[in-house]
């Protein structure tokens, strides 16, 4: 395979991955702090409309991504209240929220179909961006590629290496005792959750102002949902979460790409192949020698109620 | 007037609403409104195919005025709801019922047995009853004039095609597409992506940068989100519109859209019930009657090729041009259609196989 050709497929790639990449890393903190929010769909698609509205009302795309992501917090916002100060079921609360967030985007964004909107500008580097084969792969994209690059490397060393990410690991895996010592678990979960919900929203705000720069009704198309398993996939780790939605975003793209060039392999097994990937590499590490690596969080789900 | 009502409020309201009505129905004077009901599989705004059908509605209002009372219930999926929010709108005084999608055939076959006095038309579907009428567009015949204008305008010969599920209506247009194409350029050959489903925009883009990339120069699609408009414009390739004239998402390369226009027909139906002609028929209607249009051409495109299209859709008009004439070889070089003959509407309407020149 000749360049000339790998080269558009890795720029497609790129876009794929990226609002997989934005959503996945905000619910993987969301998860690590011991909140599961399968609300990511509907904070998703509340970050694409609420981007698309406001970067066609103002003619201003940086206005959009921040609008997008304000969306998203807002939503998790909801979901905050409603799992954290009251201790509701975070699966019930969280399923819910998709189904809101879902409705909600098609009546608000009921005006904006049809119209278009002009596509976020490239980055672009004069000179640089001209080079072969490099200047496209690493020097034309929008800001949004690169913030959810810069993204994984700031979550990698928040988690790892800063104080506040390890009391939200703490908080994660044991709550009683981290509130047991002194720290507000409900405080750092909600920052947690608002984290997430501004992920989830700059994923939306890429697909509707970058990606695919118009709005449609349920235009995430399941993208929160792969998200989910993409966190799974990358036992709650930055940097092979980064892979794995380069990996399903490939996948996604090589489905087309093999039909395109006539190759026999039913469409429908290469769209399996992500979920596959997921089964089977939870499979391994909950049977083979890796065996209790899994690394989910030990509070994972549970709601917390401090006592008095 | 018109009612939009959700389908979880509909539902709801609609035991009450169905036991007082079930009451006052049969005494219904002759001045009351008559009430025309719609099921709608997809929101109104999907700027594709139930935003077209919406369109119908609007038109009966239109012409009716205040003789009318119009209904319509969107997103219904296609099973057990659909049946559900069929009775309710018979139920609940509407005397015409249009059922718009392929999945809502057998609900409304069974819901028009116990609602003998209620007249149904059912779109896209094969099935037909003592009150219930069948009716779809023959949208092969616009196929076949963006196919021509493709073989024109082509430089590699390759066309990329985005379709959604392999079902004969779509294996249709794929077939009467190149079929037209080759009639202009012989050798042209098409690419099918399939993204298993009628509304992904980021997958039906990520399919047009795919088959643009693998020499594609010309992208025209089955699905229904103007994502691929905008990335073929994006990327300065031709391509047409589906459902809708989708022109505002890439000016420049937005050649023409086959639209669906149920206007005309709605509008006939609905006057039909008023005055008691109404009878079950099965129709498939085309351009001649309007059912299928072509948008406004570009400006840019060059005048040979609005030409040829002008020929092809007048061609079409005067029944001179067929777009399923033989001869017509099969993917393997198989003849299906001898020369002098032509598909009938049977062979189309079950359609399962790929003329020459298709890669899918």
């Amino acid at each position: 395979m000749t360049l000339d050709i790998l080269v558009p497929i890795i720029l497609t790639v790129v876009g794929s991955a990226t609002p997989l990449l934005f959503a996945a890393l905000g619910e993987l903190v969301v998860e690590k702090s011991g909140v599961l929010n399968l609300g990511v769909e509907g904070m998703m698609i509340m970050g694409a409309v609420a981007a698309f509205g406001v970067a066609v009302s103002t003619g201003s795309g940086t206005l959009g991504i921040v609008a997008g992501a304000a969306a998203g917090m807002a939503m998790a916002f909801v979901f905050g209240v409603l799992t954290l100060t009251l201790a509701a079921n975070q699966v019930a609360t969280g399923l819910a929220l998709t189904i809101f967030g879902l409705g909600l985007s098609a009546l608000l964004g009921a005006g904006f179909v049809g119209i278009p909107v002009a596509p976020l500008a490239k980055l672009a580097i004069p000179g640089i961006s001209d080079l072969p084969v490099i200047g496209p792969l690493l020097f034309a994209h929008d800001a949004l590629v690169y913030l959810s690059l810069a993204a994984v490397v700031g979550v990698a060393w928040f988690l790892k290496k800063s104080r506040a990410g390890m009391i939200l690991r703490a908080v994660g895996e044991s709550d009683i005792s981290a509130h047991s010592i002194g720290y507000d678990v409900i405080a750092v979960r909600y920052r947690a959750v608002l984290f997430g919900g501004a992920m989830a929203g700059l994923g939306g705000a890429f697909l509707s102002l970058s990606y695919t720069p118009l709005w449609n009704e349920g235009m995430t198309a399941g993208r929160g949902w792969i998200a989910l398993a993409l966190v799974v996939f990358a036992t709650w780790r930055p940097w092979r979460l980064l892979a794995g939605a380069y990996l399903f975003g490939g996948v996604t793209i090589l489905q087309l790409y093999s039909q395109g060039a006539g190759v026999a392999i039913p469409a429908q097994v290469l769209s399996m192949l992500p979920y596959l990937a997921t089964i089977l590499v939870l499979t391994i590490i909950a049977a083979g020698p890796w065996k209790g690596r899994l690394d989910a969080p030990a509070c994972l789900g549970k709601p917390f109620r401090p006592s008095t | 007037m018109s009612n939009n009502v959700s389908r979880r409020h509909f539902l709801a309201g609609s035991t009450a609403a169905a036991g007082a009505l079930s009451l006052g129905g049969a005494s219904a004077f002759a001045a009351d409104p008559l009430k025309v009901g719609f099921v709608y599989v997809g929101p109104v705004g999907d700027f594709g195919w139930t935003h077209g059908h919406d369109l119908g509605r609007k038109a009966i209002e239109k012409e009716f005025g205040d003789k009318v009372e119009t209904t319509f219930v969107e997103k219904v999926a296609e099973g057990p709801d659909a049946e559900r929010v069929i009775r309710q709108l018979a139920s609940s005084g509407n005397k015409l019922i249009f059922t718009t999608s392929f999945g809502f055939m057998n609900p409304t076959i069974k819901v028009a047995k116990q609602f003998p006095d209620v007249k149904f038309e059912h779109a896209t579907g094969f099935m037909t009853a003592k009150n219930v009428s069948a009716y779809n567009a023959r949208f092969y015949e616009g196929r076949a004039v963006i196919g021509t204008m493709a073989g024109h305008m082509t430089k590699t010969g390759k066309f990329g095609y985005i379709a959604s599920f392999p079902i004969p209506e779509v294996v249709m247009g794929i077939n009467a597409f190149i079929l037209a194409a080759r009639k202009v350029r012989p050798d042209a050959e098409i690419k099918v992506v399939w993204v298993n489903s009628w509304f992904d925009p980021g997958k039906e883009a990520d399919a047009t940068k795919t088959l643009i990339d693998q020499g594609c120069d010309i992208i025209t699609q089955h699905t229904d989100s103007p994502a691929p408009i905008q990335t073929a414009g994006s990327r300065g390739v031709w391509c047409f519109g589906q459902a809708s004239d989708m022109s505002s998402f890439s000016p420049e390369y937005h050649a023409t859209a086959i639209l669906d226009v149920w206007d005309n027909y709605y509008v006939e139906r609905t006057r039909a019930v008023m005055d008691g002609s109404w009878e079950t028929s099965n129709v498939w209607q085309g351009m001649k009657e309007g059912m299928v249009q072509m948008s406004p051409y570009n400006e840019r495109l060059p005048a040979e090729v609005v030409e040829a299209a002008e020929t092809v859709r007048k061609g079409i008009l005067d029944g001179s041009y067929l777009p399923f004439a033989g001869p017509i070889k099969d993917q393997d070089g198989k003849e299906r259609i001898a020369a002098g003959e032509a598909m009938d509407d049977g062979a189309l309407l079950s359609m399962d196989w790929y003329v020459e020149g298709v890669t899918a």
